[in-house]
């Protein structure tokens, strides 16, 4: 992942080097966000925009920041960011905000930023380390996405709060057909990640533990 | 021996190197099901060599479990002509009930032998035996009523993510069946809580006869309705709506003889899982408060599923603890959790399921615990001479 070959830095976050079902990073708002579709992509757009974004401005103070408190200094930029990306969210889309709630706010401390800022930003050029961090936000979306489709199909019958599955299917009305309640609940969606990671380990022979 | 020729012919197509080599392991399962097979373990190490396989072992859990399988294709026909006001016989009422049970029955084999067989092939592994007895449980703690559809989820729920993700029988952490209700339960809530589902037609019935209700002894007792409960004869006996093998006491009971005979399942376990129970009803006794938590103690041993779970679902080898200091804690904890659950949590009126499933988690940290124990024991006594 040293590499500063542009497709390739964009590239990996999607298959090798994915955030979620790779390096096992985010997970925590990968369970909260998902249960309908909505939320999950205002999630991921937000989380992209804010890996892109810090990635970029850590890249470019990374010869100035001392040692001793980068941290610091990467939580000042990511913290900043995500202040941001809440006011615009709430200026905007202001119900999927009250959704999303805390979530937001905790995009701050999601693994991932952290992670992108110290395993590329700070070693990087500007220019490769926001590709970066945009295509990480992307696979971390990406993941998301798939998550809260099969989670809001299953669990409440809908995508995009519009009825997928018929509703003389349902039980109420004569059919046959139930919801299923535990999609809806957490354990459940780390499950399905869970499945999402089996299913991309046994199409990708890399990732296999040898 | 007719079969044993056709065995023996059929053997070399489905060895490795013949033609259908690929099935070998379904052959395997078929001919070693029918027959003792003609291996044994290398006798390597110190093992206790019994001739008992697993195969045997499953087949006497099945015999244990035939009584309350019967009692509940019975009771399913009594409970649905006693909500209708009709008066039958004897037969009718198996008959009917036996045609409710039997769909449950082959649903649940044919779904889960299949996943069985199939991960067995993609692995390459001998088809295991685990599943003999699993297929069986899971429509026993299930009600009468539930739809197809969901019994099939729960079953592939149950194989994949509670067993074979974790390498097949023997390696889950997880009572599979209780797994399999337990995703019913969070999954189709509707379908297995309420008053309406016990009671095979109840929900869509046009006419109920007067007086009845399809409510279960727990849901009168969480409602605090103590003077509704049948009386214990009838409760012992098991003539009262609840889920299709957990009603009959008497017909566990048999159940357990035959397990505790044969020695297949630990008395320690069932003992503790009593005690546990009774501990936790003589306490709500002495405190008291409301009608439920001064019902007699002894009560709580009748009702629900406590005692199917107790002496079926609590025992099974591969999920509960192996040390026998650890059987002891294991049990009494399952008892405590399950009478805690049912007294004071006002979501759930049966703790049996969760208690279970929760002391599956913790009983290999009670092995360790029990065994690190045991280490230090030792070690002191060595320090002494």
């Amino acid at each position: 992942m040293s590499s500063n070959n542009g497709l390739k830095v964009f590239t990996t976050p999607f298959n090798n080097g994915n955030p979620v079902t790779v390096l096992v990073l985010g997970v925590c708002s990968a369970l909260a966000v998902t249960v309908k579709l909505q939320p999950a992509i205002v999630m991921a757009l937000s989380v992209t925009v804010v890996t892109g974004f810090s990635n970029l401005i850590i890249s470019f103070m990374r010869n100035t920041i001392p040692n001793s408190i980068r941290i610091i200094v990467q939580l000042l930029v990511i913290a900043a960011l995500v202040i941001l990306v809440n006011e615009v969210l709430k200026a905007y889309v202001y119900d999927v905000s009250k959704q999303l709630s805390v979530y937001v706010g905790l995009i701050i401390t999601n693994c991932i930023l952290m992670g992108r800022l110290e395993a590329f930003a700070l070693g990087n050029k500007p220019i490769p380390s926001f590709v970066d961090g945009i295509a990480n936000g992307m696979g971390y979306g990406m993941i998301l996405i798939i998550v809260a489709f099969i989670r809001e199909l299953l669990g409440s019958g809908t995508l995009f709060g519009m009825q997928i599955i018929p509703e003389s299917w349902y039980a109420a009305n004569g059919g046959f057909y139930l919801n299923n309640g535990l999609i809806i609940l957490p354990p459940m969606a780390l499950i399905i990640l869970g499945c999402i990671i089996w299913v991309h380990r046994s199409i990708n022979k890399d990732l296999q533990d040898k | 021996m007719i079969l044993k020729k056709i065995f023996e012919k059929l053997k070399p197509t489905f060895s490795k190197g013949g033609k259908l080599g690929m099935f070998s392991s379904t052959f395997e399962a078929f001919e070693s099901f029918v027959f003792v097979p003609d291996t044994v373990a290398k006798r390597k190490g110190s093992h206790v060599h019994d001739c008992i396989d697993s195969k045997r072992t499953m087949s006497v859990v099945i015999i244990a479990l035939m009584p309350a399988m019967l009692f509940g294709m019975w009771n399913a026909g009594y409970q649905h002509f006693l909500s209708t006001g009709e008066a039958v016989s004897f037969i009718d009422t198996f008959f009917y009930g036996f045609l409710k049970v039997l769909p449950l029955i082959v649903v649940s084999y044919v779904v889960g032998l299949a996943i069985e067989f199939a991960s067995a092939q993609i692995r390459g592994h001998e088809v295991n035996e685990g599943y003999l007895v699993t297929g069986m449980l899971i429509p026993l703690i299930m009600p009468v009523d539930v739809p197809l559809w969901i019994l099939t989820l729960a079953v592939i729920f149950a194989v994949v993510i509670g067993k074979e993700i974790f390498g097949g029988t023997g390696m889950n952490i997880w009572n599979p069946a209780l797994l399999a209700r337990a995703f019913v339960f969070f999954a189709y809530p509707s379908k297995i809580s309420g008053d309406k589902i016990w009671i095979a037609g109840l929900e869509n019935a046009q006419s109920v006869a007067d007086g009845f209700s399809g409510a279960t002894p727990l849901s009168y007792a969480a409602a605090n309705e103590i003077d509704k409960l049948p009386d214990t004869v009838n409760m012992f006996l098991g003539i009262m709506p609840g889920s299709i093998g957990e009603t009959s006491t008497v017909a566990i009971l048999l159940g357990a003889a035959v397990l505790i005979f044969t020695g297949i399942a630990s008395w320690k376990i069932m003992v503790s899982t009593a005690v546990g129970a009774l501990f936790v009803g003589f306490l709500a006794n002495t405190f008291g408060g409301t009608p439920y938590l001064e019902m007699p103690a002894w009560q709580h041993l009748l009702m629900g599923g406590f005692a199917f779970g107790a002496v079926f679902m609590a025992t099974d080898p591969v999920t509960s603890s192996q040390t026998e200091a650890g059987k002891w804690i294991y049990g009494f904890l399952i008892g405590v959790v399950a009478i805690v659950i049912r007294l004071f949590n006002p979501g759930f009126p049966e703790g049996m399921m969760m208690a279970i499933l929760l002391m599956n988690t913790f009983a290999p940290l009670i092995d360790h615990c029990v065994v690190q124990s045991n280490v230090k024991k030792r070690l002191k006594r060595k320090s002494v001479i």
